[in-house]
């Protein structure tokens, strides 16, 4: 049983904006909805599978449900933070594949940039490391600054080479009129910018904007039946890791396990790849899903940055190409759906001429939800053109 | 700077489960949860052990010795912490195996380093129990 070329991707949708403080999260949700739906040549009235994250609001994905006049069948509201709409990828190919659904749609939205951002997970009350992490000061930044001063301290990266991993995603962003940051920046900017949790410099953490994104799957059928070109979802993994009471590794991530199963589904080897898109949190976050995924052995990933890798269109491994998560946008402090629908783009021939990677026939999408250091979701998605 | 004992002290939640844990940081003792089943050591408390799942956990007492494991210097606090200036979050490597988040006081910021060996104080919460953050070891 596999979901290899049984869903395709028939819709996607980014959000035009990064500050949007005249929009409720639920209207977010809609207009990125119908964007996709647009996009697909479908209709709300056509979908039957919903999937949303704890972006959403209200009690999982029933309020906006509700909100949009959905008929569904099939729904799924889990959660493993901004990576969980490549887990939805992945569980929406399942359901249509089975036919649970036959038109899934994903919704992201949120407004972290122009309102506080309600707390995901706490609707059910405080988890467990409650009373042993937020205690000490735990924040994001510094959590991922844990794994990033371990790395460099077991395999001896440099703050320079993490900054190479800014410096491609600055280079694909000033082509990107939305990017919320235009400007190319070089290493010295990036190790020169303020400490923000050592080693993570200002420059090395993503963007806070408003903003979401939504996907729709569809069965080979409606796929055929559409204008549109569509993508073929080729594989999925996912895995949870977490602190195995006390006895982690953050230098390794899920991304060692959810990858390895995407690749197996595929059918693919990571020279098939021809672009990558990788939720980059934080710089770090890229360096480790790029080992993780087994692009370069563990601890060689600040080597393989180097001379370009990551730059489109004729880097060994061109990444990001909108900008991704440190210049573009991350809606809902989430930059698991800005990779799928950037890398939808590139498989469409879509993307912005100056980074449209010749030829792209099979993407691979991944993301790192949570934190690092502590508990995290990975999610890989493989993705090839409807003809290749 | 903050790496004193001006560092903000939450009250953590005691929960039935955590409750011999903080009763014993309020005189000086960090438990550590040992399975009887496998052998593993384990943090945080909880009521199995997350390596063979077995509840036949027993509290030992820490001898409180742990080395640096990873640390950073963040000027990004939260909550309580949201306006107490730079401190050190680290995870330091308890003597007993598990990893545990913490912080790290009493030191220059500067000058610490990944393997160094660093030793449990507590600071109090005012609310029957006390944080166990950690001090560079003399």
């Amino acid at each position: 049983m596999t979901i290899r070329r049984k869903a395709f991707i028939a819709g996607a949708y980014e959000h035009p904006g990064r500050e949007l403080p005249d929009r409720s999260i639920a209207q977010i949700h809609a207009e990125v909805a119908l964007g996709a739906l647009a996009d697909a040549g479908l209709t709300l009235a056509d979908v039957d599978g919903y999937f949303t994250g704890g972006d959403a609001p209200g009690l999982g994905g029933l309020a906006m449900a509700d909100y949009l006049g959905l008929a569904v069948r099939y729904m799924d509201s889990s959660d493993m933070g901004g990576s969980v709409y490549l887990s939805h990828v992945g569980h929406a190919a399942a359901a249509i594949a089975t036919g649970k659904c036959s038109v899934a749609l994903i919704t992201l939205g949120g407004r972290p940039r122009t309102t506080a951002l309600r707390a995901p997970g706490q609707l059910m009350g405080a988890p467990p490391e409650a009373a042993f992490e937020p205690v000490f000061g735990m924040n994001v930044s510094a959590v991922y600054a844990l794994a990033a001063a371990r790395h460099i301290h077991e395999y001896g990266t440099t703050s320079e080479q993490l900054a190479e991993i800014k410096v491609a995603a600055s280079l694909h962003a000033q082509h990107n009129e939305r990017a919320l940051l235009r400007k190319v920046v070089t290493v010295e900017d990036v190790v020169n910018s303020p400490m923000v949790s050592s080693p993570l410099h200002r420059l090395d953490c993503c963007v806070v904007t408003d903003g979401g994104g939504a996907l729709v799957l569809v069965n080979e059928d409606i796929a055929k039946s559409l204008d549109r070109h569509c993508v073929a979802v080729l594989g999925h993994g996912e895995a949870i890791e977490h602190t195995k009471g006390g006895w982690q590794d953050v230098t390794v991530t899920g991304g060692v396990r959810s990858g390895r199963d995407a690749f197996e589904e595929a059918g693919v080897s990571r020279s098939n790849i021809d672009y990558v898109g990788l939720y980059d949190s934080f710089t770090i976050t890229v360096l480790l899903a790029l080992e993780d995924l087994g692009f370069c052995d563990k601890g060689e990933g600040g080597k393989f940055v180097l001379g370009g890798t990551l730059q489109a269109p004729f880097g060994k491994l061109p990444f990001n190409t909108d900008g991704g998560s440190l210049c573009n946008n991350h809606p809902a402090n989430r930059g698991g759906m800005t990779k799928m629908i950037e890398a939808v783009r590139q498989l469409r021939g879509e993307a912005h001429s100056a980074v449209q990677v010749p030829d792209c026939e099979i993407a691979l999408a991944h993301g790192t939800g949570g934190w690092l250091s502590t508990r995290m979701g990975n999610a890989t998605v493989i993705l090839g053109r409807e003809d290749a | 700077m903050t790496t004193g004992a001006e560092l903000p002290a939450p009250v953590p939640e005691v929960q039935p489960e955590t409750a011999a844990f903080w009763e014993a940081t309020s005189r000086g003792v960090l438990l550590v949860q040992r399975c009887t089943a496998c052998g593993t050591s384990v943090w945080y408390p909880r009521f199995l052990c997350s390596n063979c799942h077995s509840s036949e956990l027993k509290q030992v007492e820490a001898s409180g010795r742990a080395t640096v494991y990873s640390f950073t210097l963040t000027t990004r606090g939260i909550l309580e912490y949201k306006d107490c200036g730079p401190y050190v979050l680290a995870l330091v490597e308890l003597e007993e195996g598990p990893k545990m988040l913490t912080n790290i006081v009493e030191c220059d910021p500067e000058t610490l380093s990944i393997g160094q060996s660093v030793q449990v104080v507590f600071h109090d919460t005012g609310a029957g129990s006390a944080l166990p953050r950690f001090r560079p070891a003399a």
